[in-house]
């Protein structure tokens, strides 16, 4: 921890703890504001900066943690790419619509997702509390404590111990590309040659920008 | 001198309740699209509060691929929104009932 | 005495083929060989009767098995026959009539489209008749038994697309099941207390009275179904729906007299029961006047003949139930002569008249039926049982049987006589004598078969005669109608039929007695006395008029409302019973318990479909609620 290794006399100590404390709290704050701001709030955009906040919020938890190269990554990915997209894909679809909060299709779903969260909190929280989960085999992985940086660490055992999941994963990314293309893709057309619909718009003076007269799925 | 995982671990579980219950509620299939990848983030949080806690360094090696694949699922996602709704704007997820009994 | 199989084989052999083959055999070549198989049926019968004529009297019982049919447990039944006196006799009858209805059938039933069908059932008949009584043992006589019964509802039912006829085919087999439900409990009794249906143990070990009684009953009850006495009489009459043949054959000669065999044999276990032997007699005589009563007033021609039978039928079973089994059987055979004379002249009536048999539209036809009208009278001569033919000897040997048994039987059986005497007139005249009443447009039209099928109309506007094939058996039956009591005439040792089955009535089984020849000539001048007396009496009040109310009480028309009396209190509640049970047990609740298990579970499906919702939100819902319930699982077995 920094501020462990900056502060090593008892007063030190204390200091060290009250700042790790004061990290968790404010990162804790960040948190719980971003997510209920994602649940919350009506206009998508909003949704998703909100979404940056949390991500940021879960940064410093990580840095609390001692994991900074997944807090490094954390933002990298995560708030600057993931939620960058998201930001892209609500500006394409049209962002100045707003979502109709207060009504509700099916009665019972709101309530009963309130519920449910609360009841799944509760048993997370009543799983976490009980002791004999961990199996006590050793790691296979490495320790995470001792001498070497963190991302060394992480690192050797990534590419020892996780190999395979790595490769895969390569691959994963590989393919999610590939399917984004594909299914971006529009059908059935070559270069210069209208799709059907959109004759038919033409034909009967319609224009396709005109979403509003869009025909059933 | 560090704050006791516990802590953390309650942190995490409200996000995920939290996370879980957005999904539910809200209609917007980008949002309800944020509020998996919420989930995801509590999920992380509680890996490396995990990884302290056993001095493992396997937890945070998961939150590394938990990021890959959110990642890449994220793409895989949002090309089907795109690609669902590319020509009505305000759809949203209540849209889609073809598969009503 | 291996011609014994023959006797059974014959009629077989002639029914399956007709059953598989006939539609391709055209008539007349099927009744031709119907009639040659009856026939050969009849010369083996005789072969085996002349050698049984060559042993001695007590050495006169041979048993000839042909397989083993029930070898179960304790219980051992054999298709096996018996050749004793009292069955060879039958036989001898039976054949001999069945071969002579079967030719008289190739020209009656001329023209009919289903003519193969009707001679295999004729066949398939006398193949049954033959077991019934050549049969060793109760079972494979009531194989018969059934046999019969079965033969008969086809051939009353052999124009089945005239609902009368199917209406009376299904009464018949209905009321004889009744009656075969009696049998069946005999047999149940038998095996019960035997261990055996065979007569050679049944009929020859003493009896307790109570369960002779019991036993005889319940064998007396098949015999009133299959003979139409008291209270199963109800469907010989209707089954005059038949062609005329069939009721020659089946209800006259034959079949309803299986139930006389079965009393005949089963005399040994009469003979421990005397309440049985009053019954037996009661029932008879008072069968043979409540017939008599209703034929008095009957139009049709066969309904007359069909009471009269019923009648007779009854004179035989009171000379059973009154110890004389000799003259009972002596009755029934000369029976057989003159019914089936009687029947197959009407039939020859109907046949010139174009189907017409009612009464009251006939008449004069003795100038021109110049072979039928004097069969007719000769068959009616013997009934009415005036000396010397047939019908006064045996009749005679009744009556004095029944004087012995009781007096009060014979004054019953007297007027039975005198009415006997009154209705057979009334017919004679009706159909013969008096003004032409039928028209010659029906004449004309005279054709074979009661349906009018294939009509030959002559052109010459009268009735006709017969042809050969039909006069013929006329001619047979005539000579034994005159005749045929010389089998067994009370006097010059020519009692051949009670010295023959003088071994299967031995004193054991039917105590011997003698009426004194005094009140036997009394007796006999009293019956020849009622006789002319009701001859004369139809005489005068049927010579000129047609129509006579006052002797035609509507009651007697319909039988003194007995079917109307048994439709109202049995088949009428049956019927509605039965459609309780059809409409709203079965339909509504049966049913309506499996219909309510398939819309029970379209019902559910209904409702469960109402989970697809098609929104996403929902389906996730009910993710997290699985999510949740397994969270839920785990956190408790943790917490244990």
């Amino acid at each position: 921890m920094l501020a462990t290794a900056l502060l090593a006399d008892s007063s030190g100590q204390a200091l060290a703890h009250a700042s790790a404390w004061a990290v968790y709290v404010v990162g804790a704050a960040m948190i719980i504001t971003g997510a209920l701001g994602v649940i919350l709030l009506r206009n998508p955009v909003h949704c998703a900066l909100m979404l940056v906040i949390t991500l940021f919020g879960i940064a410093l938890e990580f840095i609390d943690q001692s994991a900074d190269f997944l807090a490094a990554v954390q933002i990298i990915v995560y708030a600057g790419a993931v939620v960058i997209l998201f930001l892209f894909v609500i500006m394409f679809l049209g962002v100045d619509r707003k979502e109709a909060i207060r009504s509700e299709p099916t009665r019972f779903q709101r309530p009963l997702a309130v519920v449910l969260g609360v009841v799944v909190l509760v048993e997370i929280l009543a799983l976490s509390r009980v002791d004999h989960w961990a199996t006590g085999a050793p790691s296979q992985a490495g320790a995470l404590d001792g001498p070497g940086q963190n991302v060394q660490k992480l690192g050797q055992s990534l590419y020892t111990g996780y190999l395979l999941p790595f490769e895969m994963t390569a691959a994963l990314l590989v393919i999610a590309v590939v399917a984004a293309v594909v299914l971006s893709r529009r059908h059935n057309q070559s270069a210069g040659e209208m799709r059907e619909e959109d004759q038919e718009e033409v034909l009967s003076g319609t224009a396709a920008s005109q979403s509003d007269h869009g025909e059933s799925q | 001198m560090t704050v006791p995982s516990a802590w953390y671990l309650i942190l995490a579980a409200v996000l995920f309740g939290l996370g879980a219950t957005g999904l539910l509620i809200r209609r917007n299939v980008l949002v309800m699209f944020m509020c998996i990848e919420l989930m995801l983030n509590a999920v992380n949080l509680t890996f490396v509060t995990f990884a302290r806690d056993l001095n493992d360094i396997g937890g945070q090696v998961n939150v590394f691929f938990v990021l890959v694949v959110a990642a890449a699922e994220v793409v895989v996602g949002l090309a089907i929104i795109v690609a669902m709704f590319r020509r009505r704007a305000a759809a949203t997820a209540d849209d889609i009932h073809i598969l009503k009994g | 005495m291996n011609a014994a199989y023959l006797i059974v084989a014959l009629p077989l052999i002639g029914a399956l083929v007709l059953l598989f083959a006939g539609r391709r055999i055209t008539e007349p070549a099927s009744g031709w060989l119907a009639t040659v198989m009856a026939a050969g049926s009849f010369v083996c019968t005789v072969i085996v009767w002349a050698s049984l004529l060559g042993r001695s009297s007590n050495d006169r019982a041979v048993q000839k098995n042909i397989f083993t049919w029930i070898p179960v447990g304790s219980l051992h039944v054999s298709a096996a026959l018996q050749l004793d006196p009292l069955s060879v006799l039958w036989c001898l009858f039976v054949t001999g009539v069945g071969t002579l209805i079967t030719l008289y059938s190739i020209g009656y039933m001329h023209g009919d489209p289903s003519y193969s069908r009707f001679f295999f059932y004729l066949n398939a008949f006398i193949f049954s008749m033959i077991v019934l009584v050549l049969a060793n043992n109760f079972l494979f006589s009531f194989f018969g038994w059934e046999g019969v019964g079965f033969c008969s509802y086809g051939l009353v039912g052999f124009w089945f697309s005239r609902e009368s006829a199917a209406v009376a085919a299904k009464k018949a087999f209905v009321t004889n099941r009744i009656g075969d439900f009696g049998f069946m409990i005999a047999l149940f009794l038998m095996f019960q207390h035997f261990g055996s249906v065979n007569y050679s143990v049944v009929l020859h070990s003493p009896l307790p009275a109570a369960f002779a009684t019991g036993l005889a009953l319940m064998l007396f009850l098949g015999a009133v179904g299959k003979s139409a006495q008291i209270p199963l009489y109800m469907w010989l009459p209707d089954a005059m729906e038949g062609p005329t043949p069939v009721s020659a054959l089946i209800h006259a000669a034959t079949m309803v007299t299986a139930g006389v065999y079965l009393v005949a044999r089963s005399a040994p276990i009469i003979h421990f029961s005397s309440s049985a032997q009053w019954v037996i007699a009661i029932i008879g005589v008072g069968t043979a006047l409540f017939a008599a009563t209703i034929a008095c007033n009957q139009n049709d021609i066969k309904r007359v003949l069909a009471y009269s039978t019923v009648s007779q039928l009854g004179y035989m079973f009171l000379a059973e139930g009154s110890g004389d089994y000799d003259a009972g059987i002596f009755h029934t055979v000369m029976h057989a002569f003159f019914k089936a004379l009687l029947f197959l002249s009407a039939g020859a009536v109907i046949h010139a008249l174009g189907d017409e048999q009612d009464m009251k539209r006939m008449g004069n036809l003795r100038r021109y039926l110049r072979i039928t009208f004097p069969a007719f009278m000769i068959g009616w001569y013997a009934i009415i049982a005036l000396p010397p033919f047939d019908g006064f000897w045996s009749k005679d040997e009744v009556l004095a049987a029944a004087w012995h048994k009781s007096p009060a039987l014979w004054a019953v059986g007297v007027v039975t006589a005198f009415l006997t005497a009154y209705y057979m007139t009334r017919q004679v005249i009706l159909v013969f004598y008096g003004e032409a009443r039928w028209s010659s447009h029906a004449a004309d039209h005279g054709a074979a078969g009661d349906l009018g099928v294939g009509g030959h109309g002559h052109g010459s506007g009268e009735p006709h005669e017969a042809p050969r094939t039909m006069t013929v058996p006329l001619l047979i039956l005539s000579v034994a109608s005159m005749v045929g009591w010389l089998l067994n005439a009370p006097f010059g040792g020519l009692d051949f039929i009670s010295k023959w089955l003088a071994p299967v009535f031995p004193p054991s089984v039917a105590t011997p007695f003698t009426v004194p020849t005094g009140t036997k000539w009394a007796i006999g001048t009293v019956a020849v006395l009622c006789a002319l007396g009701g001859a004369l009496a139809a005489f005068a009040a049927w010579r000129e008029a047609v129509d006579r109310p006052r002797l035609e009480p509507a009651v007697l028309a319909h039988g003194w409302y007995i079917d109307e009396g048994v439709a109202a209190t049995v088949s009428g509640p049956l019927a509605r019973t039965a459609a309780a049970f059809s409409f709203v047990v079965e339909l509504r609740w049966v049913d309506g318990l499996v219909r309510a298990t398939s819309s029970a579970v379209a019902a559910s499906g209904r409702q469960l479909r109402r989970v697809q919702t098609g929104y996403l939100r929902n389906y996730a819902l009910g993710f997290s609620v699985g999510a949740v319930a397994i969270l839920f699982y785990l956190s408790l077995r943790a917490g244990s």
